[in-house]
């Protein structure tokens, strides 16, 4: 089966040594909407842009619909691209600068005028054709960008932050937009972003990316529930997972030498090793319970009202722990609060390697609602 | 499977090389198609000159220009023990040492006190500025005017004043000092205006914070105006010593070299020596020399000024 | 940030002053233009009598207009040419990778180290022997390349942003389409600092006219201005006067209305 974009070990260095970009495999279905994630300097730019043919490959091969286009330049490899600081050409309208390219294109003036009509009552920027990119608002601009990839009718449409210029409120905004936006026209999307929200609640699939590797492909919820490593165990998710030293004594999980759960052979069927491991937990997951039920205590030192839930810090050896609790709870900072852990919540990763050693059981469960 | 993969591989390998090597070489002729037209001018008015002129200064001419009898340094030993040309270089730092600092200092004056935001400050500005719009030949009528024995506005003033009149351009004693107040004059619009740009280009926080502080005008000027201006003064002083050195329209102007070759500018005598005596060979072995000074005054310029510039 | 009353007289006698000695030559030239012959002879300060007699003489006695003429068309001539060669220049700088270049960026940075003078004999006798002393373009070409300007450009250009080329170079958009399209109109107002510049230095030009016109058909305004100086006689002060008054008019004018961007175009192609 042919993939509309596929990454046989592509690998970028500078200057012979500085290597950005090790060995990449990848392939991307068409109608995808396909999110490389990570921190600044992993990379993820560095490979949009290697997709895009605006930087050369240092190694391996990239297809674009079957086609070998590591030499081609960015025009013949039908796609388009919206920048994070939009590009929009100063000096033109709205209007001519979504026209821009269909020109060099040599698309007929009458289809660019329908393609524009369309592309504006899509984008909503009827009444702003005649302004220049400096009288608009953000969101108004990053319209125009979009209006301005639409319009090229490529099948392949990368985005580079689009979205880091705007304030928060905007941002939520302009998600589904996107979304909807690709679901509608059925476009292979290649998305860029530092930031994990956007990349979960957009992404069809994700990539993590980190320090120029692969840490884990796969859908939102798997790389939520089945981390691959410490590094997506801790970048995807908000709040962070709770993370903290732990090792196996007889029946006892004894993390960061303060919370002591007890343990059978049962539950812990994978672990092979006794030290040495890092245990995760999700903020949910840590939850209230009675004197009774409860198996660990610990101190309160902070709490946030979000209104609809609250986020209560705590302290664990060396680490501070957070819980989301649903609804408002009225607790204060030094108090020390019953709690309870499900060891089927316990994703286990090896310390050194930082590799899964067993993800939570209870996320195998298939706890997702599906309708 | 990677090994039976290989040889379509390689096949398709060489091929992208192939490709890559074409838009390399798409892309440096694309390059060079762009800067053609400057390499060309610049090879034919600058680079073949300048080594022609080198060529020129070793050996003697006919008054056409063509070379008749190589005499290797004789040109540059001849132009050395020269008392004319001694003079000439003599007179060429006398006029350098005079119009550098004092068109620094004038355009700095000007700068500092148009720099404050007052009401009709831009008037002031465009006036000390206006210097800039004027030609050497325009300016040097002005002066010609001023330094006029009877009737000259300087004279007059002496006159007024009780004293007694000075011939400015025919002195011997007072050339070479009138010459240089008339260029400074010239060069401190275009001084004035590069300052000023650099003094408004200065952080205005860092006033603001200093007035908080307390701080007094002249502490303001010596710790944080000059400080920040320095890579601006910088540049003038060097374009200024370079303008100096090649100083050419007002002599030819104001006093023709003379009086008794006092303000005879090494430009002015190359010019002599390859246009009105057609001695092409050791005009050519002067211009050499004010090249070298050129060279130096620039290579100074660069090397510190790379330093200088990034002050922030 | 308000200054002090006592700060604010100071400043202001320190200004007039200042613009009363700096604005005095030309002041004295313009009033001396509308004076008679004998009223300068006769050593008076301010003018009695206004008479627009002197430049009625000189546009008579001399081929001003021609003079204008050709210096108009030379600095027109000088200011496109360098416009089209610095732009083209700083575009490949800015825009084209490709080896060699920082090889040719140098070599441009070392033709500042020339001075015109260290090449005028040989340029003098190039444009001799093409047959092109008297002629606007053995005037104008040997000024059309200029270091000074392809760097100002491309400091200007450096500061659109890439992702403009590169969001053409996805839609397909050719170099040469791009650099007359999009680089040329944003980069608009540093054109125009770098044309008033070029327009002036060219208008104010003195060595080189010198040499290379004998013949009033293309003698600039400045030579002009040259000969009228060594040819008249000492009592027709007043005609000089408003013969360089009429030379400095133009470039006055365009310095006015275009001192700021002038001011701020140099800063930047000077510091950085």
């Amino acid at each position: 089966m042919m993939h509309l974009v596929e990454l046989k070990q592509v690998s970028k260095s500078y200057d012979k040594n500085v290597q950005v970009l090790h060995s990449i495999d990848l392939q991307i279905e068409e109608g995808e909407f396909f999110v490389l994630v990570g921190p600044s300097g992993s990379g993820k730019s560095t490979l949009l842009r290697m997709i895009a043919g605006l930087e050369s490959l240092s190694g391996g091969e990239l297809k674009i619909q079957g086609r070998l286009v590591n030499h081609l330049p960015p025009k013949e490899r039908h796609l388009s691209m919206v920048f994070q600081n939009y590009a929009l050409y100063p000096h033109l309208t709205v209007e001519q600068n979504i026209l821009f390219g269909l020109s060099a294109k040599k698309v007929n003036k009458q289809e660019q005028q329908k393609r524009l009509q369309e592309a504006v009552s899509m984008m909503g920027l009827g009444d702003l054709l005649k302004r220049k990119p400096k009288q608009l608002s953000g969101g108004q601009r990053q319209r125009v960008a979009l209006a301005r990839s639409v319009i090229s009718q490529e099948p392949l449409c990368l985005m580079d932050e689009p979205l880091s210029n705007l304030d928060a409120k905007l941002r939520a905004h302009m998600r589904t937009e996107i979304r909807r936006l690709q679901k509608k026209l059925g476009l292979t999307m290649i998305y860029v972003t530092h930031d994990q929200v956007e990349a979960m609640t957009m992404g069809d699939r994700i990539m993590v990316l980190n320090e120029g590797e692969i840490q884990q492909i796969g859908k939102p919820i798997d790389l939520y529930n089945q981390p691959a490593n410490l590094f997506v165990a801790s970048f995807i998710g908000s709040p962070r997972m709770n993370l903290g030293l732990a090792v196996i004594n007889q029946n006892q999980l004894i993390i960061e030498d303060t919370i002591k759960l007890s343990i059978t052979n049962q539950d812990i069927p994978k672990i092979i090793k006794r030290s040495g491991i890092t245990i995760g937990i999700r903020a949910e997951h840590l939850v209230y319970a009675t004197q009774e039920e409860a198996n660990l205590h610990l101190d309160v030192v902070n709490v946030e009202q979000l209104g609809n839930e609250t986020l209560l810090t705590f302290e664990v050896g060396s680490q501070l722990w957070t819980a989301k609790w649903l609804g408002q709870w009225l607790i204060n900072a030094g108090e020390r609060i019953p709690l309870k852990i499900n060891l089927d919540h316990i994703s286990f990763f090896d310390s050194q390697s930082g590799q899964i050693m067993q993800t939570a059981t209870a996320s195998q469960d298939l706890k997702v609602v599906a309708l | 499977m990677k090994q039976v993969a290989l040889p379509y591989q390689e096949h398709e390998h060489k091929g992208l090389l192939k490709a890559l090597k074409l838009q390399r070489m798409a892309s440096f002729s694309k390059g060079m198609l762009f800067l053609l037209p400057s390499i060309i001018l610049f090879s034919v008015f600058l680079f073949y000159p300048l080594g022609r002129t080198l060529y020129l200064s070793f050996f003697l001419t006919n008054s056409s220009g063509q070379t008749t009898v190589f005499v290797g340094l004789e040109n540059y030993m001849n132009i050395f023990n020269s008392p004319i040309f001694l003079k000439s270089l003599q007179s060429t730092l006398l006029f350098v040492l005079y119009t550098v600092p004092g068109t620094i200092l004038v355009s700095l004056f000007l700068a500092i006190i148009a720099n404050e935001k007052l009401k009709g400050v831009g008037l002031f500005r465009t006036m000390y500025a206006s210097t800039m719009g004027i030609s050497t030949a325009a300016a040097s009528v002005f002066w010609l005017f001023l330094f006029h024995p009877s009737i000259g506005w300087l004279n007059q003033l002496l006159k007024l004043l009780g004293a007694d009149a000075i011939g400015w351009l025919t002195n011997p004693d007072w050339a070479l000092f009138s010459v240089s107040i008339a260029t400074i004059w010239m060069n401190s619009g275009f001084t004035f205006l590069i300052l000023l740009g650099g003094l408004q280009s200065i952080d205005q926080y860092l006033y603001e914070s200093a007035n908080i502080d307390g701080a007094g005008y002249f502490y303001k000027l010596r710790r944080i105006t000059l400080p920040m201006l320095s890579p601006t003064l910088f540049f003038v002083i060097t374009v200024s010593f370079i303008n100096a050195f090649q100083t050419f329209g007002q002599i030819d102007m104001l006093t023709r070299g003379g009086p008794q070759n006092e303000t005879n500018l090494i430009v002015y005598s190359i010019y002599q020596d390859a246009f009105m005596n057609y001695q092409f060979g050791t005009a050519s072995a002067q211009a050499m020399i004010l090249f070298f000074i050129i060279l130096i005054l620039t290579l100074i310029q660069f090397k510190l000024g790379e330093r200088k510039v990034h002050y922030q | 940030m308000t200054i002090p009353l006592r700060t604010k007289i100071i400043l202001y006698t320190l200004l007039v002053l200042a613009a009363l000695i700096m604005f005095a030559p030309l002041l004295i030239t313009f009033m001396m233009s509308f004076m008679s012959g004998q009223e300068i002879m006769m050593g008076n300060m301010i003018p009695t009598s206004f008479s627009l007699e002197n430049y009625v003489a000189v546009f008579q006695r001399f081929p001003l207009v021609r003079y204008l003429l050709n210096s108009l068309v030379m600095s027109l001539l000088i200011m496109t040419g360098q416009l089209i060669i610095s732009s083209l220049a700083a575009y490949a700088f800015v825009f084209i990778e490709f080896k060699g270049r920082d090889l040719i960026f140098f070599l441009f940075i070392a033709t500042m180290m020339v001075p015109f003078e260290a090449s005028v004999i040989p340029n003098f006798h190039t444009i001799r022997d093409l047959n092109w002393l008297n002629s606007y373009q053995g005037l104008a070409l040997p000024f059309f390349a200029m270091a000074f300007g392809t760097f100002l450009l491309r400091q200007n250009f450096k500061q659109i942003p890439k992702e403009l080329k590169e969001a053409s170079q996805i839609a397909g958009i050719g170099d040469l389409k791009f650099f007359l399209t999009v680089v040329l109109p944003v980069a608009k107002t540093s054109l125009l600092t770098l044309g008033v510049y070029g327009f002036l230095t060219s208008w104010n030009m003195y060595l080189w006219p010198l040499l290379t016109t004998t013949d009033d058909r293309f003698r600039t305004v400045q030579i002009g201005l040259r000969q009228l100086q060594s040819q008249e006689q000492l009592n027709e002060w007043g005609v000089i006067m408003a013969g360089a008054i009429i030379v400095v008019i133009p470039t006055l004018m365009i310095l006015f209305l275009g001192q700021k961007r002038l001011q701020q175009g140099l800063t930047e192609g000077a510091l950085k």
